[in-house]
């Protein structure tokens, strides 16, 4: 087999389409990335927490004596010592509040209870093992649908009898809010004069991000200059400078946040956590710098969980396959505490979104969120604000509501499109969707992957007795959060922002607001630079991260980089290419009217071969300046997008089941994604494989599963499985492009695309294959052993 | 204890407890490339070569254990300034995003290649099946490990380290 490299290398102008080759790769594949566990400071000292081993229980006493004796502790502190520096509970992303150390009980396994100080990591878990905690363990709340039985224990005593929250009245001392939108009356109204209704209970399991690179934390204060020093493996750096100075009361020019290398995110670096504010204030207290760096089973069990959303829906639909009316329900388990990484007005994300591709005139979705013993979180795991629960929801549905009427699951999402002349669409939930054409990527899916042939040749197997599937999913995703009028974190509006500075000789430095995990800014900021100014890619030098010198900006995740930084950049570079106008008039001597921007350089209009570079402009505007101009060649935009972006995608799975054993193995998987404007095809194709394969770790492996006592059962990489090279589907891949009209190069970004809209395909396909059977859901993750017992209770022979 | 290893054919004096384990001498040696992911040696991103010719989870082995063994590591991949087949490779054919898995990654290919030095898509999968990557769904990696293979297979010698 011969293997080509077609990508190219990143040097000279290279804009956008172009699949340049990374310019963050050299330094990872020698092994000199810049981790935060790599980092090493003079005097350090380490962290390591304890933890409860109960899910509830009141804390009795806690014996600290026996950790100080072991050579090397310096210090332990509990909850009781942050208390007199008021760090005690601290705020969450949601509006509720959360222990930093168990205060008075514990509310989940692995709550954190104490924080252990010492010279080397070793001396610091021995001292964390040495800590002597008496516990009465209480009734555990497990199950979500128990939380608000008159009979529950009440899990959070510090609002007890409190029934306002931060999003509204509570019913149940456990009860968070109940969040609705659409009409409720109009939508049971449509409902009922439906002429066929559908209804289904699907549950989107708890699952974890799990990236590869815990998270940790280094807190240097410096006592002679008063500067608090923060290392953070963080996915939004700024906001967390702006959160520790409101929450320590240090001035927040006195806080730098540095954000290293991240190795890997997906949502989960982006809240605080206990171990980030022990560290700091071990730092504070001790005066040396602290690190913590979590375990695998402290990353699994205590820091930010996703999903977790128990959704019932019914759909009204004419008999000839008009959807009219979608009205859902959903209780969502946000742990003990509402730590859930949200924007502000929206408790339950963007999960409104759960109309899809699909032109409902009529829709109502209810959330309400409880309190259970377990850790908080609802994080966007490599999704937008619960998009990934709302897609698969509404993609779920349609094949179930294709099956009740017996139509082509292909076929039935066809004849519901949204249509291209209908963008800007008002969905029935309130968005505005910016532009899309369904039809066009689902046909080129189904030719793709030869739909009639493999519908002929399920129905060949099928007769011969084997069981295979195909699974369709044609998600719509709502991205780049977001515009300032209704997106904000603790106030914090989420506009993004690019400073772009050229230097004499034509090089640059470009920063951005955001913060990249392996998504490739380095790269991508770089190219649309390129694109725009005409400078080469080899010369700029893209930084993000360090809150001393990047412009503010929310960070990374939730698929906003492009949609706002991405924006921000090019804005931010037009507006130097406007004064660079001027320079170049100048250098030309001619009037700036008559300049114009062709083939990345100035020239005299209608003066062939009189023209200059922005390398030369650049040299100029330091050396050689029009009269009243004012010197240099840099800027700093923030960009506040006028709308959400709306990536959409046609996906089509092909799976096979072993009816004696139950394993499903997908044969084929064809991805047609439309993120708009590409910038680097292979950054896209990267990222879509990636998304892929944790949409399909989701679908059949990952579950963060609990006993009835509330113990963790998927604390350690051999029982939270996560899929490896030998698991994972080959991946087909594709595009169609339908820019955003309102994003200033089109762009829509596409990082989560593939998670959200993969494990309907999967849950699809695998339905699709049983369905004859008389099955109509299965619930993720799909395992052989739960296919196993639906073979057996439909009765096929295991042989 | 004082003991000495030898990484990338230096050898390197140190002192460590004996409950210590080969990633955390490693690491703390100063070369931070091994990286730690798991506590249950299910990730491989410390994927080390021992003898040149092993893969080793530097996770399931003490340091006092690798006292006698060549071992190298991602630093010792590249021949002076220039890369090892698999690290051009992984270049190449955009095989890493956040980087975290990567020197785990180019460790074990590295010891399945001395294996089986034309490998099949399969016995890629299946040679690579201790290591995790959560970027990249392992498309682009296996493309970096074919050509890797095939690099290594061209007669004027692009091996850098053996």
């Amino acid at each position: 087999m011969s293997v080509e490299s077609t990508n190219l290398e990143p040097k000279g102008i290279q804009g956008l389409g172009k699949a340049i080759k990374r310019k963050e790769d050299p330094r990872f594949i020698v092994g000199k990335g810049g981790y935060l566990d790599d980092i090493n400071l003079p005097g350090m000292l380490h962290m390591a927490l304890v933890h409860s081993p109960y899910a509830h229980a009141r804390i009795l006493s806690i014996d600290t004596s026996e950790a100080l004796k072991i050579p090397g502790v310096k210090a332990v502190i509990t909850s009781r010592e942050l208390a007199g520096a008021s760090l005690a509970w601290v705020p969450t992303l949601a509006g509720d509040k959360q222990m930093v150390l168990a205060d008075g009980k514990v509310l989940y396994q692995y709550q954190e209870v104490a924080a252990v100080f010492a010279e080397t990591r070793q001396a610091a878990a021995d001292g964390a093992a040495a800590v002597q905690v008496d516990y009465l363990p209480l009734e555990v709340v497990v199950d979500p649908f128990k939380a608000t039985d008159p009979s529950a224990p009440v899990l959070r005593e510090d609002i007890q009898g409190k029934m306002t929250g931060a999003h509204g009245p509570r019913r149940h001392d456990n009860h968070i809010w109940t969040w609705d939108v659409g009409s409720k009356d109009e939508t049971d109204k449509a409902l009922a004069q439906s002429e066929v209704r559908i209804k289904q209970h699907m549950v989107y399991p708890r699952s974890h991000p799990a990236p590869l690179e815990p998270c940790g934390c280094i807190g240097d204060m410096n006592k002679a200059t008063g500067r608090l020093t923060v290392y953070m493996t963080s996915q939004a750096p700024h906001a967390i400078r702006t959160v520790l100075s409101l929450v320590t009361g240090i001035p927040e020019n006195n806080i730098r946040v540095i954000s290293p290398d991240i190795g890997g995110g997906f949502g989960n670096k982006v809240p605080v956590y206990p171990g980030y504010v022990c560290a700091i204030v071990g730092s504070i207290v001790l005066g040396a710098p602290v690190k913590w760096v979590e375990t695998r089973t402290e990353n699994l069990t205590t820091t930010g969980f996703a999903r977790d959303y128990h959704m019932d829906i019914e759909i009204g639909a004419t008999r000839d396959g008009r959807v009219t009316a979608m009205k859902v329900y959903t209780l969502a388990d946000h742990g003990a505490f509402d730590a859930a990484a949200d924007p502000s007005k929206y408790p339950a994300g963007l999960f409104s979104i759960c109309t899809g591709s699909y032109d409902f005139q009529k829709a109502y979705a209810e959330v309400e969120a409880v309190y259970t013993n377990k850790a908080p979180g609802g994080v966007a795991y490599r999704c937008s604000f619960r998009v990934t629960e709302a897609s698969y929801l509404i993609e779920r549905s349609m094949d179930a509501l294709a099956l009740e009427l017996k139509m082509d699951p292909a076929e039935l999402r066809l004849k519901n499109f949204i249509q291209p002349q209908q963008f800007p669409y008002p969905s029935a939930l309130g968005w505005t969707y910016d532009s899309g054409d369904y039809e066009k990527t689902l046909k080129v899916a189904l030719d793709r992957i030869g739909y009639s042939e493999l519908r002929k040749e399920q129905a060949e197997k099928r007769a011969r007795g084997e069981l295979m599937g195909i699974g369709i999913s044609t998600f719509t995703e709502i991205v780049g959060a977001g515009p300032s009028k209704d997106f904000d974190i603790l106030g914090l509006k989420m506009f993004d922002g690019a400073e772009i500075r050229i230097h004499p000789s034509g090089s640059a430095i470009v920063r951005a607001g955001t913060r990249h995990q392996g998504q490739g800014h380095e790269t991508t900021w770089a190219q649309i630079v390129s694109e725009e100014l005409g400078l080469d890619v080899d010369k700029i030098i893209v930084e993000e991260g360090d809150t001393d010198t990047a412009p503010y900006g929310l960070g990374t995740y939730a698929s906003r980089s492009t949609p706002t930084a991405g924006g921000a950049m090019v804005l931010g570079a037009r507006r130097i290419r406007e004064k660079a106008r001027k320079i170049a008039a100048h250098l030309l001597e001619v009037g700036e009217g008559d300049i114009e921007w062709a083939d990345k350089k100035f020239a005299v209009r209608g003066v062939p071969g009189k023209s200059v570079t922005m390398n030369e402009v650049a040299f100029a505007a330091y050396t050689n300046l029009p009269p009243d101009l004012e010197p240099g060649l840099e800027t700093t935009y923030y960009y506040d997008p006028p709308n959400l972006t709306f990536p959409h995608g046609a996906y089509i799975c092909v799976v096979e089941i072993d009816q004696g054993t139950g394993e499903v193995r997908v044969q084929r998987f064809v991805a047609i994604d439309d993120c708009g404007t590409i910038i680097n095809p292979m950054i896209v194709e990267g990222q879509v494989h990636g998304g892929l394969t944790e949409g399909f770790a989701i679908a059949f492996m990952q579950e963060i599963a609990f006993d009835n006592q509330g113990n963790h059962l998927a604390s350690n990489f051999t029982d939270y499985l996560l899929p490896t090279s030998l698991e994972t589907p080959r991946w087909e891949t594709g595009h169609t492009v339908t820019p955003s009209p309102h994003h200033p190069i089109g762009a829509k970004g596409v990082g989560e695309s593939p998670t959200v809209g993969s494990p309907a395909a999967f849950v699809n396909a695998v339905v699709d294959a049983l369905a004859h059977l008389g099955v109509r859901h299965i619930d993720m993750p799909i395992t052989r052993e739960k296919v196993w017992k639906v073979l057996r209770q439909a009765g096929v022979d295991s042989f | 204890m004082e003991i000495t290893l030898l990484i990338n054919g230096a050898e390197k004096k140190l002192n460590v407890e004996p409950r210590t384990l080969l990633v955390h001498a490693i690491r703390d040696a100063g070369l931070t490339g091994t990286h730690i992911g798991c506590d249950s040696s299910s990730c491989g991103v410390c994927t080390v070569v021992l003898d040149g010719k092993t893969a080793v989870k530097s996770c399931t082995m003490f340091a006092v254990q690798a006292e006698g063994h060549a071992i190298t590591t991602i630093e010792g991949m590249a021949n002076g300034g220039k890369l090892h087949p698999l690290q051009q490779a992984f270049y190449d054919q955009h095989g890493l995003q956040c980087g975290y898995c990567t020197p785990g990654m180019i460790m074990s290919a590295h010891a399945l290649l001395q294996h089986n030095p034309s490998p099949s898509e399969d016995e890629i999968r299946f040679g690579l099946s201790g290591n995790l990557c959560r970027c990249t769904g392992y498309q682009n990696i296996v493309k970096a490990v074919q050509q890797a293979a095939q690099m290594l297979q061209q007669p004027v010698g692009t091996a850098a380290d053996d």
